[in-house]
């Protein structure tokens, strides 16, 4: 496993396919009447957020507590940098804290790179940076595509991927592309031109189009893109209602889909944009499984960076009775993979 | 100009200056006859001899030289023994053997920061980057705060030059406040010796508004530089647009943003026939560009900045600012076309857009860092290192011939910069070691801020010395002013 978790390359197909096995385990905690383990005891993760996103830090923040760290949450809005303290500034007060991970979300790519040279300590998981990557919503769409199709890793070799909308300004496009692309699947983006990025020289991709028609009859998985409104002001396109038009969702075009195919949205979805409501309904869509699977592979992460080799598994007494009875064995009950390979934190 | 002090301060006092022997240094010789006779090479490399970029031959030879009274007094005979001197008695004597003996170097593009941003360069630390790094004049941008666009905030910055390592000139606003709105007073601040115009780190967006400044500087004999950039198709962006910024989500500035505006402005040269100068070229368009206007007659000279030949946009790779600079990095094939231009002629300059930055804005996350990076310490020994076959000859013309005729401070302009190595000169003199390697320690940097982006990395060719007006300010590799 890799110190840091910065982007969909620093984990290659086998770290991928070794995050997937992992959140399994941790799947199957969720699933619990309490949904609690000791794994991380003792450690510390801070979620340290420039940037609003709710649901990424809740996530993030829930998948923490159900291994039993301690959870500090920084919201380090705009307004503190703007007083004239650097971002370095922010980011060097957590080494101070003694803090175990840092999962950081900006609104300028690259920073979880940038806090890496700057912290010595703390490992970084990268929650979102700029257009750039968010690693761990690729990882959770490939669980989610994993999951309904019953298989193993090898389950995306061929898939053909359709990723629709803004690729341009998405960083979930990046690393889904990374993502599938590693894994072998075959991936078309789509989208107004406009909002395709200026080159895909070297991301691997089968092909590029505008065209959404083109693509649809054949895709296994249509990965949906938030279309953000301003887009819609008329400098990228002339309005939401011609995006809507030329690359929605619609009902008439997910008649085109086959039976089979798997439709998914990072959210917040908005309906009558990217995706028609009645669409949206179609059971197709499994944009809720998106979100509880979310939190398995945020504590499948933390625990591949985190977790201490040899005690992960054991179990342990949490910070309350109930959840020392409730977390029985704790993962990852069939596997003892990730342990051996979780000391990437003493070794680097 | 004359004997007017004109758009700077000469550091040094002619008259006290002190008899300077300059032993064992090589010469590059032009020889009308093409006799390449008793050569021996600066580096070992005997009977190194190339052309330049009008044909005449050039030929480098080992001789001593003789300073007295800020100008070059003897050299050495080519009588096949290197050219010795004797020292008179009590002269100071510089070791110049295995180096270059080179024109002092000519930087027309300089950041010098002061007034406005003291923290990050002063004038004084700005000068002494400069000396360390051969240079014996630099023209100093206006885009300081406030900006060079009046005659007193150019006096201001000439009198607190006096006394510097290099001599100072600067450039004067195109218009007022850098806005692009209204002429600044041009014919005023030419009368206090200004020959270079420019809104430099804004390119003039409106064309009508440049056709007005190149009419105005036609009638006044002056020179406009233009930073060429269509702030439309640039806004917003960090770094060059194509596969790098793709990959790293941010937003690029595409060539095409330079390209239009060179293109634009070669029309307008060509149609007024004033004399535009092409601040840091950087994509193989512009380059192109350029290539074609003057073999079409137009009155353009064009420079590019050390950076734009030594690094490309993969470097972003790292989000490290230091890599950020406005042009932006470009692709791997943009940088041959910009070595080439430089080798070809089309590139009258190597500029160094020196540009210092205080360390906490280079802390900033990439899209939001001030585009600059450091460049007078290191631009010579970036060039040789980059293009280790770039004729000797070639090297004077684009790092001191080309830059001062472009600043009009050669003997032309009435300056003393840019000329030969030859008895009667002005001994402005860049004494180079062009085998010694080093490495860039950013804690060893005269300027004030560490913003290079050669730090840690090697280069190759040293600056030994450097003589202003015939007084040593740079020996052995120390500053001593
Ligand atoms: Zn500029």
């Amino acid at each position: 496993m890799t110190r840091h978790l910065l982007s969909i390359d620093d984990l290659g197909a086998d770290g991928i396919a070794e995050v997937l096995e992992v959140t399994d385990s941790f799947a199957e905690v969720a699933r619990r009447a309490i949904p609690k383990v000791p794994t991380l005891r003792g450690k510390t993760v801070a979620t340290l957020f420039f940037e609003d996103s709710t649901r990424t830090r809740i996530s993030f923040e829930t998948a923490a507590k159900r291994m039993s760290a301690d959870v500090l949450s920084f919201a380090a809005g705009a307004s503190s940098l703007k007083k004239g303290e650097s971002l370095r500034d922010t980011i060097e007060t957590i080494e101070a804290m003694g803090i175990d991970a840092v999962v950081i979300r900006h609104p300028s790519s690259g920073v979880a790179l940038q806090a890496t040279r700057w912290l010595t300590g703390p490992v970084v998981v990268n929650a979102g940076d700029g257009w750039h990557a968010h690693p761990t919503q690729a990882l959770l769409d490939l669980y989610t595509v994993r999951e309904l199709l019953g298989g193993d890793s090898r389950c995306f070799e061929g898939l053909r991927i359709a990723i629709v909308g803004d690729i341009r300004h998405s960083r979930v496009a990046r690393s889904q592309v990374a993502a599938y692309t590693a894994m072998g699947a075959k991936v078309t983006l789509v989208g107004p031109a406009t909002l395709l990025p200026p080159s895909v020289e070297g991301w691997g991709v089968e092909s590029v189009t505008s065209v959404i028609d083109d693509v649809l009859p054949a895709a296994d998985v249509v990965s949906l893109l938030r279309i953000q409104a301003e887009r819609g002001s008329g400098a990228f396109l002339p309005s939401l209602r011609e995006y809507t038009s030329e690359f929605g969702l619609t009902m008439e075009r997910a008649r085109c889909l086959p039976s089979t195919s798997i439709v998914l949205h990072p959210g917040p979805m908005v309906r009558g944009v990217e995706i028609s409501s009645d669409a949206a309904e179609l059971p197709q869509v499994h944009v809720t499984r998106q979100v509880a699977n979310g939190v398995a592979v945020r504590m499948a992460v933390l625990f591949l960076l985190l977790g201490v080799p040899g005690s992960a598994g054991v179990p342990g007494s949490a910070d309350s009775g109930r959840a020392v009875s409730a977390a029985g064995a704790p993962p990852p009950g069939a596997s003892s993979g990730p342990e051996l390979r979780a000391g990437g934190r003493d070794g680097g | 100009m004359g004997g007017d002090p004109g758009a700077s301060w000469h550091g040094a006092s002619v008259t006290d200056t002190p008899v300077v022997l300059v032993r064992g240094g090589s010469l590059v010789v032009r020889d009308a006859a093409g006799r390449p006779a008793g050569l021996v090479g600066a580096t070992g490399r005997s009977r190194r001899s190339a052309s330049t970029s009008n044909g005449a031959p050039a030929v480098v030879r080992q001789a001593d030289l003789l300073l007295s009274g800020g100008r070059i007094v003897q050299v050495g005979h080519d009588d096949g023994r290197g050219g010795t001197l004797d020292a008179p008695v009590g002269a100071t004597i510089l070791d110049a053997s295995g180096c270059l003996v080179l024109p002092g170097l000519v930087d027309i593009h300089t950041h010098l920061r002061q007034p406005g941003d003291e923290e990050a360069e002063t004038i004084e630390s700005g000068a002494r980057a400069a000396a360390l790094g051969g240079f014996t004049a630099v023209v100093a941008m206006p885009n300081t705060d406030p900006p060079l666009d009046s005659a007193s905030a150019v006096r201001d910055v000439l009198s607190l030059a006096r006394g510097a390592p290099v001599d100072v000139h600067v450039a004067g606003a195109i218009t007022v406040a850098r806005s692009g709105e209204r002429l600044a007073p041009m014919a005023e601040l030419a009368r206090l010796g200004v020959r270079l115009f420019t809104d430099d780190g804004n390119g003039v967006q409106s064309a009508g508004m440049m056709r007005r400044a190149m009419q105005y500087a036609r009638g006044l004999g002056v020179t406009v530089a233009q930073h060429c950039e269509v702030d439309s198709l640039a806004r917003g962006g960090a770094m060059h647009e194509g596969e790098w910024s793709s990959r790293l989500g941010l937003p690029g500035i595409p060539a095409s943003a330079e390209e239009a505006m060179v293109a634009r402005d070669l029309i307008l040269a060509a149609e007024t026939g004033a004399r535009l100068h092409l601040l840091h070229l950087s994509t193989r368009g512009s380059i192109g560009l350029v290539r074609d206007a003057k073999r079409a007659g137009v009155p353009v000279t064009a420079e590019a900045a050390p950076h734009h030949i030594a690094l490309t946009d993969a470097s972003v790779a790292t989000y490290d600012p230091l890599f950020k600079v406005n042009p932006p990095l470009r692709t791997d094939d943009d940088l041959r076309a910009v070595r080439d231009g430089v080798a070809d002629g089309t590139v009258d300059a190597v500029a160094t857009d020196h540009a210092p930055h205080r360390s906490e804005t280079k802390d900033l996350p990439f899209d939001q860092a001030p585009p600059g990076m450091l460049g007078l310490e290191t631009a010579l020994a970036v060039v040789l290192t980059m293009m280790p076959d770039l004729p000797p000859a070639r090297l004077i013309e684009v790092m001191s011939s080309g830059p001062a005729s472009i600043a009009g401070i050669d003997a032309r302009g009435g300056g003393a910069h840019g000329g030969t190595v030859e008895v009667g000169s002005a001994a402005n003199l860049c004494i180079v070691d062009p085998e010694a390697s080093w490495v860039v320690d950013r804690t060893r940097l005269a300027s004030r801020s560490t913003n290079s982006p050669y730090a840690g990395h090697k280069l190759r060719g040293r600056v030994r010395h450097t003589v202003l007006h015939g007084e040593p300010v740079v020996v052995d590799g120390e500053a001593l002013r």
